[in-house]
């Protein structure tokens, strides 16, 4: 039956090749933005560690004077002095933490004539590598110890190992950051979270190549480097150098807490380390938290306003075409009463109508679908040559591919609808008498 | 004509009559508000930063091997090599002036604060926000900014510090907007300010017209105009140079300035981003505004033209299922242009029940987008506009259905159905 029925559809489809083509045409356009926009938003809404980011957790004290203070309104600031940060990880009480500060290295390569430049670099602490589930191609992190002892250690990326030293195994060797020398301990392979959430609300570069050179905090400090991303300061500062002992926010810390009752543990000893602190006098508010890692990227708001409005933009677009498609098919199936007239009378059942007509709404939807696609794949190129950092990882996946034909189906069936109904309640004595 | 017997055809019609008119309210609902954001952005990308921009760049660059800036004496050895660079800058023959800078507007690095009346005050409970912007006695003239009172800076008013010096100018100049925040009177030249909760007095020796901030978030928008420019050389181990070059030379100047600083000190990272003309800092800070008002316009006109596609259609049908009618109108003596007329007025009918709807739709949507993201209250002359878009889309879309009907010859009637 369903193969009589698409041969009756191409019939049809040939008979007004005008108003299927606009049929398709708008709703394949409808589908196509539809695509795109869901493609960028799903890029941007991801989570970057799959496997772990149930387990990290991100604490927020908030170290400002009382001046302005609403209780329970004031939220804790993203980032965190360094005594706190210290003060955490000394604790122990994780898993696994790691305090973290993105920084721009200026790297001198050894060979001549090649210039200066910059890498994005992060600084921080031994924990962070078995805390991110960091994969190394050689060599490994270093120890709490090298953090201890101002080791001068590095790791970098593949990619940088690439650029500088062509792949080869590079541990053990040199590097001229900043003017001192570090050695290379490991090399990663790649890895790039997007967005990358260790220093989203430290930087605005949330999605990108990911990080190229990984530096112990400590001895980056003890060289002077000074962190990239926001220095948030709460009181008029004198010193900005040494950031240790600046009333300046610029560390991010990171903890990994395996189970619910290990987060409760933790919020509890978050609640009285700073009620410890408060008594000492160093701390005056008493707001804290303890965010998911999926929490820190909705407070960070990493998916920019524009995004889901062009995903809203899209959907009604998709309507206004299913409305349009409606109308159409509607003015199709009644421009065919008669032949459904005669199709009756010969004993086909108002079921048998029906599904004929759900079935013509249907091939309408997978061609709508198939261009659709085409549509996708335009825009999502047309934005790859956007300067947005996330450009290059617009691409349409196995998942939205298929997503695509199920949009396509149910929106063209949903159009299909009315007009089926419609034609299977035609009584079919009038059709063929005024025929 | 009367409407009467138009209402009780349509009747017979219900469903057609509705995909019209819903089709018609969704449209207008989307397109204004579409409309009305690109407005606002074009609104936002075209606001002047008070600069003159043609003939400006910026070069940003910075030392290898340079001393850190810890200490007076390897401050006053950056001070020798950046005044080194601006005496090369300005002995180039494509260029009329250069200001050493800390940034400019639209280049979203921003060094921000507030400005007090009072001494010590609370660095939260300033008197004002405001961004500063480090230049000596050529910034006004190089940026092409406009004094509307008091001086400019001379060179006896410049001094240089370290980048991490937290001492306060003793004069400084500042933004209009900024002085009628602090001076209501508008008598702000000669008055005293305290920067960033600093015991130190500042004097405001001149005001400019016009000087944006160089952020262009939102988290600018209740300072976005107001800036304090300080006649301070700052010293660090990278530095910022505005250079405004000779009419017409500004792609010459560019070309030449990498070679020229290089022959003063070859040791420097100055790569292919660190030489940036102000149209290319608007071009990039304006990107993402640029191309969402693009796509809104683009998905704009594919809706309207979609909604006529789905007019015409219908319209179509319509005009095919009459036939007989219309002949039968014709023959009892209907005109071509009453033919014409009856299904022009009959989609001005359907449309203007669409319209009503959508003018409901439109400012709901406005109203669910005011609040949840940043908009504005849309004004009454975009959703009036709308209005008299889609009826007029829908009298251009019917027009080609309603002339083959008027084409329907009164013979028609005489012949059997």
């Amino acid at each position: 039956m369903f193969g009589y029925y698409l041969d009756l559809a191409v019939r049809s489809f040939r008979r007004n090749r005008v108003l299927t083509a606009l049929m398709v045409l708008a709703l394949a356009l409808g589908i196509g933005a539809t695509i795109t926009t869901l493609t960028i938003l799903r890029l941007l809404s991801g989570d970057p560690l799959p496997q772990k980011s149930a387990q990290l957790f991100y604490p927020q004290l908030d170290p400002s004077p009382m001046d302005g203070y609403v209780a329970g309104q004031t939220k804790p600031p993203a980032i965190m002095t360094w005594p706190d940060a210290m003060n955490l990880l000394r604790a122990h009480r994780a898993r696994y933490q790691a305090a973290m500060a993105p920084l721009q290295a200026r790297i001198v390569p050894q060979r001549a004539n090649q210039p200066p430049y910059f890498a994005d670099g992060v600084m921080t602490t031994a924990d962070f590598f078995p805390m991110f589930d960091v994969p190394f191609q050689y060599g490994g992190g270093w120890t709490a110890g090298d953090d201890d002892s101002h080791a001068a250690v590095a790791v970098i990326s593949g990619a940088l190992n690439q650029r500088l030293f062509g792949g080869e195994n590079s541990v053990g060797k040199t590097l001229r950051i900043e003017d001192h020398d570090f050695r290379i301990i490991g090399v990663l392979k790649p890895w790039s979270p997007q967005p990358m959430f260790y220093s989203v609300a430290q930087s605005g570069r949330n999605y990108g190549d990911g990080t190229s050179i990984f530096l112990p905090l400590q001895t980056a400090r003890a060289n002077l480097m000074s962190p990239s991303g926001d220095i948030e300061c709460y009181a008029a500062i004198t010193d900005i150098q040494h950031l240790e002992t600046a009333p300046c926010e610029w560390l991010a810390v990171w903890v990994q807490l395996d189970t619910p009752a290990a987060v409760a543990d933790y919020k509890r000893f978050l609640d009285g380390y700073v009620h410890q602190q408060i008594a000492l006098g160093r701390l005056k508010r008493p707001d804290n938290s303890l965010l998911s890692l999926m929490g820190v990227l909705r407070e960070q708001q990493v998916v920019p306003d524009d995004v889901r409005l062009q995903v809203y933009l899209a959907f009604g677009f998709l309507l206004i075409c299913v409305v349009n498609t409606v109308g159409l098919l509607l003015a199709k199936c009644l421009r065919r009463s008669g032949e459904i007239g005669v199709r009756r009378a010969l004993g086909a059942t108002r079921r048998a109508v029906f599904a004929q007509f759900m079935v013509e709404a249907g091939i309408v939807g997978m061609a709508g679908g198939v261009l659709g696609l085409v549509f996708a794949e335009l825009g999502l190129w047309a934005i790859r040559h956007q300067p947005a950092q996330y450009a290059s990882l617009a691409h349409l996946d196995i998942g939205m591919f298929a997503f695509t034909f199920v949009v396509a189906l149910t929106a063209s069936l949903i159009a299909g609808l009315l007009p089926a109904w419609r034609a299977c309640l035609l009584a079919p004595a009038p059709q063929l008498k005024a025929s | 004509m009367t409407i009467h017997p138009m209402i009780s055809a349509l009747r017979r019609h219900k469903a057609g009559v509705v995909l019209i008119a819903l089709q018609i309210a969704l449209t207008l609902a989307i397109v204004c508000n579409a409309v009305f954001i690109i407005g606002q952005r074009i609104q936002r990308v075209n606001r002047p930063t008070g600069l003159d921009e043609q003939n400006l760049f910026l070069v940003s660059q910075q030392w290898v091997g340079a001393p850190a800036g810890d200490d007076p004496a390897s401050i006053q050895k950056l001070d020798a090599l950046l005044r080194e660079d601006l005496a090369a800058l300005r002995a180039m023959p494509d260029v009329a002036s250069v200001t050493p800078t800390n940034s400019l507007p639209l280049l979203n690095s921003s060094w921000n604060g507030s400005v007090s009346l009072h001494a010590d005050a609370n660095l939260i409970g300033g008197n004002a926000r405001t961004t500063y912007y480090f230049g000596d006695e050529n910034f006004v003239r190089t940026l092409g900014l406009h004094l509307v009172a008091g001086r400019d800076f001379n060179a006896g008013d410049v001094t240089n510090k370290g980048f991490r010096d937290p001492s306060e100018p003793t004069v400084v100049i500042v933004t209009k907007a900024l002085a009628d925040k602090l001076f209501p009177k508008g008598d702000a030249v000669g008055k005293v300010v305290y920067l960033d909760g600093s015991g130190t007095p500042s004097t405001i020796i001149g005001v400019v017209e016009r000087l944006q901030v160089p952020a262009t978030g939102s988290w600018v928008s209740d300072f976005a105009w107001n800036a304090t420019i300080a006649p301070v050389r700052l010293n660090a181990n990278f530095a910022r140079y505005a250079v405004r070059t000779k009419p017409g030379r500004l792609q010459a100047a560019m070309k030449a300035v990498t070679s020229t600083l290089y022959k003063v000190d070859p040791l420097r990272v100055l790569d292919d981003d660190s030489v940036k003309s102000f149209a290319d800092i608007r071009t990039q800070a304006y990107r993402a505004d640029v191309g969402m008002a693009a796509l809104m316009g683009v998905i704009c006109l594919i809706l309207l033209g979609v909604t006529a596609a789905g007019i015409v259609g219908l319209t179509s049908f319509w005009v095919g299922q009459r036939h007989r009618q219309i002949g039968v109108r014709r023959a009892l003596g209907a005109r071509k242009a009453d033919i014409l007329q009856y299904f022009q007025m009959e989609n001005l009918l359907i449309a203007g029940l669409g319209a009503a709807v959508g003018i409901a739709l439109a400012v709901g949507l406005n109203l669910l987008l005011m609040k949840y993201y940043e908009m504005d209250r849309m004004p009454v002359l975009y959703v009036l506009a709308g209005v008299v878009l889609v009826l007029a889309l829908g009298q251009g879309a019917v027009f080609a259905p309603a002339r083959r009907a008027s084409n329907v010859p009164p013979v028609v009637a005489t012949r059997a159905a």
